[in-house]
């Protein structure tokens, strides 16, 4: 008996291990490393209402294992009967009137909470040109399995890595193009689906201590079922101080014409301008309307962090990718919609989209 | 026994199971169908699983992937929980009200035979081009996006066993309101019954709404309707309502009869009256009202704004409180009792802290601005699990056993039972525990594989494990089911001999008319009253007399399987096969045909006369 115990203990410590070792998961991901106001908030509700469970679960594991322990039938009781008891009017009043008031003291930050992340009044406030005042506002719009990121104000428009500044409230309208997805930065605030018919608006704010800690760089989530590639639609999060963003910022929409370099860039830029333009755009400033923009924006393709969302961003993958975007992400739309690449092409696209970048 | 058992051909078995209209038998049926859904169910969940073991697998496609979640989810819910519910309603209710059937016989059939062949219908999808592939809950965006015929097998399917449950639920209401025995009050009715009640009411006002929108999708998807295409100037999020303000209550309509099952387990094998009777039907009826006004706390993300949301979420909270009220008054009916550690009582004792965690997570889920987090998550994957497997689950593995002599005459064996038992109960833990943490880690749900070094890693492999001990969990109960049959040990009236309610007055399995003579019925726990008075069987309300029964009848079979020809006509209409349309019109033939024939044959059903029922004395059946 006591071997046995001592197994069990031995297990439990190692449960234990195991739960302390993955801890609370990567700090780019994870929503138990809030690295922003929203998620912050997220989190303290989190930890409010475990506490509460947590009081209610102690309170029936006590009940529980002093009943199955103490009314267990053994050999001597076995044919006495318990008295029949038919209720308790006071100890019934009481786990009805407790509950009550620990689900109040919830409520109450669950209600302030909710109009508190939903507050994006500051979107609303428009100078005489139409731009908002003070607030910085990104358009994010889900496609089948890509993200674009539009700066309506900035006359920006860029793809799958979105760019913010730190410790500065960003405001975001979120619509998709095909079927719903949903927009989810795990680490800086909790998710909001972009519907297909309307658009939705939220705030998120990104911390400037939390950014460093992650090397400037949260995962994005699509968090709706929306086909094959489902789970392989993510995105980056590039944070930036305010005025790395401000220059960011410049530095796109100074990126007018992107000239190829060398032979090889300008074969590239030949095939693309053939092959790849009637989709994909390379410049910032795309001011074609969004049913036209069916593709990523390539402007700064080779700053990128990942070839196609998933991919580690080399040339190598780059290749993969434009051979065969099926093999890549099941059921995505760029397949079919242009002619086979050789590999002299491929090498050529590829030095050209490599050059794609802001600094040069 | 009694006489109506004696050896019959295989043959004639089956035509008995066909034809039948007697409660008992649909039960069985039920069980049946419903075990084989489950099994299917949980090889889907097992590829599930294995598919997520380790990062950047590749043992399914991502296409396929989508198409077993899917189905994972609707057989689950749809073609396995719903039905199991219904097997033990059919084979305890009539019995636990101390009526000889339901109040409708034939629908009762007709009810199994369309949901048997709607899931016959559903899992046809298999070989003919795929499954849905758009989740259980279909949302409509998604599923107007998807090119194969999956969906309108979804869409079709669901709706021929809806229509099976809807009538159904409506049986069991009209049964429990008309049906009881003299002395059977409202508020000496079981728990089982009362709950069984509750959420046949949920059926008759949800389903509707499934109805609807699963025939304003099927418009759009087979006749160019334009009701959910935004382009068209459809609004998908219609759909999303439509489905929640069925899908919510049916989360309640498999939760209650758990509910049921276990409130009589615990007075049972406690040896207990259940403590606080009366706030417990007053808190299954609460749980079934509020069950209508929670539906959109499953679409906090959707953009319904923050009143809404504050809303739903205080609204969402206010369940707990009779869950709560539920929770104490179990742990009370066994406070002071004399608790016997059988098979089902594992079960039912298991039971309360899983289900305790699944309700805290719900809570959780219910804090709106936080449910930001939660929602699509992992975390709601391991709180659904534990509310349906940590309570509906352990309830229908509770009532496998706890009703198993009731409804075959054999007790499973005991010592296999507390093994499939433990390796359950630990699998399901393993499983799902450590789901909650995946979500908070930032998983989202459906995910067909996942990257490595996302921290997911070690949490998926543990899950994936469990899983496992859940299926040799299965497997086990099927070898003990296998072997209690085989070996055919008999049992009597009262075989776990702390009987209370009706059924355990009447013999293990009850003569086809159940009740000779109906039984008065003295308060609640009405055979244990006799009991203790010192007496062995119910005091007879009435004289005995002739018995009118309902005559069998194979017309429920071809009512349904015309819808189900009918489907594929109506399917494949839309690719321009030129044998679809006379297929639906055969199909609707057979239905119609079968229908006509119903309303103008009269069947007056047959007596069981006085004198056979003298002659069948000490044969049982007696009341």
């Amino acid at each position: 008996m006591r071997k046995r115990l001592h197994k069990w203990r031995l297990i439990s410590i190692f449960a234990i291990l195991a739960l302390a070792l993955s801890g609370c998961g990567e700090p780019f991901l994870s929503t138990l490393t809030p690295a922003g106001e929203v998620a912050k908030k997220q989190y303290d509700l989190m930890i409010l209402s475990t506490v509460i469970m947590v009081l209610v679960i102690i309170v029936v594991t006590v009940i529980f294992i002093y009943v199955i322990a103490r009314f267990r039938r053994t050999k001597k009781n076995e044919n006495s009967i318990p008295k029949q008891v038919e209720g308790n009017h006071k100890l019934e009043i009481i786990w009805t009137v407790i509950p009550i008031l620990l689900l109040l003291v919830l409520a109450v930050p669950t209600v302030s909470y909710t109009f508190q992340l939903a507050d994006v009044s500051p979107m609303k406030q428009k100078d005489k040109d139409g731009k908002t005042k003070d607030a910085l506002v990104v358009n994010v719009r889900a496609n089948l399995y890509w993200w674009e990121f539009e700066y309506p104000d900035l006359g920006i428009v860029t793809s799958q890595d979105l760019f913010v500044p730190t410790d500065k409230k960003v405001y975001f309208n979120v619509k998709s193009s095909d079927v719903k997805h949903s927009f989810w930065i795990p680490a800086v605030g909790g998710k909001t689906d972009t519907n297909p018919e309307g658009v939705n608006q939220f705030w998120l704010e990104f911390d400037g201590k939390g950014s460093e800690k992650v090397k400037n760089q949260f995962y994005g989530k699509c968090a709706e079922l929306c086909g094959p590639s489902h789970a392989y639609m993510d995105f980056k999060v590039q944070t930036l101080s305010q005025d790395d963003f401000k220059q960011w910022t410049q530095d796109m929409k100074n990126l007018k014409k992107p000239a190829a370099e060398g032979n090889l860039a300008k074969e590239g830029e030949e095939i693309y301008n053939k092959s790849c333009i009637g989709c994909h755009a390379n410049t910032a400033n795309d001011s074609r309307p969004e049913q036209a923009r069916t593709a990523p924006n390539l402007a700064n393709f080779g700053d990128r962090t990942r070839i196609a969302g998933i991919l580690e961003h080399n040339e190598e993958n780059l290749k993969k990718w434009m051979q065969d975007p099926e093999q890549v992400k099941p059921g995505n739309l760029m397949t079919g919609k242009y002619q086979k690449l050789d590999e002299h092409e491929l090498d050529a696209l590829t030095a050209y989209l490599m050059g794609l970048k802001l600094e040069q | 026994m009694s006489t109506y058992a004696h050896k019959k051909s295989f043959g004639a078995t089956v035509w008995d199971y066909l034809t039948t209209v007697d409660h008992k038998k649909i039960g069985i049926l039920y069980l049946i169908a419903g075990g084989f859904f489950f099994l299917v169910g949980g090889l889907e969940a097992l590829f599930i699983r294995v598919q997520l073991a380790v990062p950047n697998n590749d043992f399914v496609s991502a296409g396929l992937y989508n198409e077993i979640l899917t189905m994972h989810g609707t057989t689950m819910i749809f073609l396995a929980a719903m039905p199991l519910i219904f097997a033990f309603m059919n084979a305890a209710i009539p019995l636990q009200i101390g009526a000889r059937d339901v109040a409708f016989p034939f629908l009762n059939s007709l009810g199994f035979w369309l949901f048997f062949f709607g899931g016959v219908f559903l899992n046809c999808s298999w070989f003919l081009g795929g499954a849905p592939d758009a989740g259980w809950t279909s949302y409509a965006s998604l599923t107007l996006e998807s090119d194969t015929h999956g969906v309108d097998f979804y869409i079709l399917g669901l709706q021929i066993s809806g229509i099976g449950t809807l009538i159904g639920g409506i049986n069991f209401l009209v049964t429990i309101v008309n049906m009881r025995a003299p002395g059977m009050t409202y508020m000496r009715m079981p728990l089982f019954t009362w709950s069984a009640f509750v959420t046949s009411a949920l059926i008759l006002f949800a389903f509707p709404a499934l109805t609807v929108g699963l025939f304003l999708l099927m418009f759009d998807r087979l006749f160019g309707g334009n009701f959910f295409d935004v382009s068209a100037g459809g609004n998908t999020i219609i759909w999303e309502h439509l489905f929640w303000i069925f899908g919510h209550p049916e989360v309640y309509i498999l939760i209650l009869p758990a509910f049921g099952i276990f409130s009589e387990i615990f007075a049972t094998f406690s040896r207990k009256r259940l403590f606080g009777y009366s706030s417990m039907v007053f808190a299954t009826v609460l749980i079934g009202f509020l069950g209508f006004m929670v539906w959109a706390h499953h679409m906090f993300t959707v953009g319904m704004g923050p009143i809404a949301n504050a809303i739903f979420a205080v609204a969402t909270m206010a369940i707990a409180v009779p869950t709560g009220i539920k929770i104490f008054n179990w742990l009370f009916t066994m406070w002071g009792g004399n608790i016997k550690f059988t098979t089902p009582m594992l079960y039912a004792i298991a039971f309360i802290p899983s289900f305790v965690a699944g309700g805290v997570t719900g809570i959780m889920n219910a804090v709106a601005a936080a449910d930001y987090q939660y929602h699509d998550s992992y975390f709601v994957v391991a709180h659904f699990h534990y509310v349906i497997v940590g309570g509906v689950v352990l309830a229908l593995l509770a009532g496998t056993h706890y009703y198993w002599p009731k409804m075959f005459g054999t007790l499973l064996n005991e010592a296999l039972g507390k093994i499939t038992f433990w390796l359950f109960l630990i699998g399901f833990h393993l499983t799902f525990f450590i789901q909650h943490f995946l979500g908070l880690m930032g998983m989202p749900r459906r995910v067909f594989t996942y990257l490595p070094n996302q921290g997911w890693e070690t949490g998926n492999l543990i899950s994936s494990i469990g899983a496992f001990f859940m299926g040799v969990a299965v497997i086990i109960l099927l070898i003990n089911i296998v072997m209690t049959q085989v070996k055919n040990v008999r049992v009597g009236n009262d075989p776990w001999e702390d009987g209370r309610s009706l059924e355990w007055a009447i013999p293990s399995p009850p003569p086809f008319y159940n009740f000779k003579q109906l039984p008065l019925v003295r308060g609640l726990d009405p055979y244990w009253i006799e009991k203790m008075e010192g007496k062995k069987e119910m005091t007879p309300a009435e004289p005995l007399g002739d018995i009118h029964m309902p005559n069998p009848s194979f017309l429920p079979v071809t009512i349904s399987f015309g819808l189900f020809v009918a489907a594929f006509g109506a399917m494949y209409h839309v690719d321009d096969k030129n044998w679809a349309l006379p297929v639906l019109i055969i199909g609707m033939g057979i239905t119609l045909i079968s229908m006509l024939i119903r309303s103008v044959k009269d069947d007056h059903g047959f007596h069981i006369h006085k004198e056979d029922l003298e002659n069948e004395d000490d044969k049982g059946g007696r009341a």
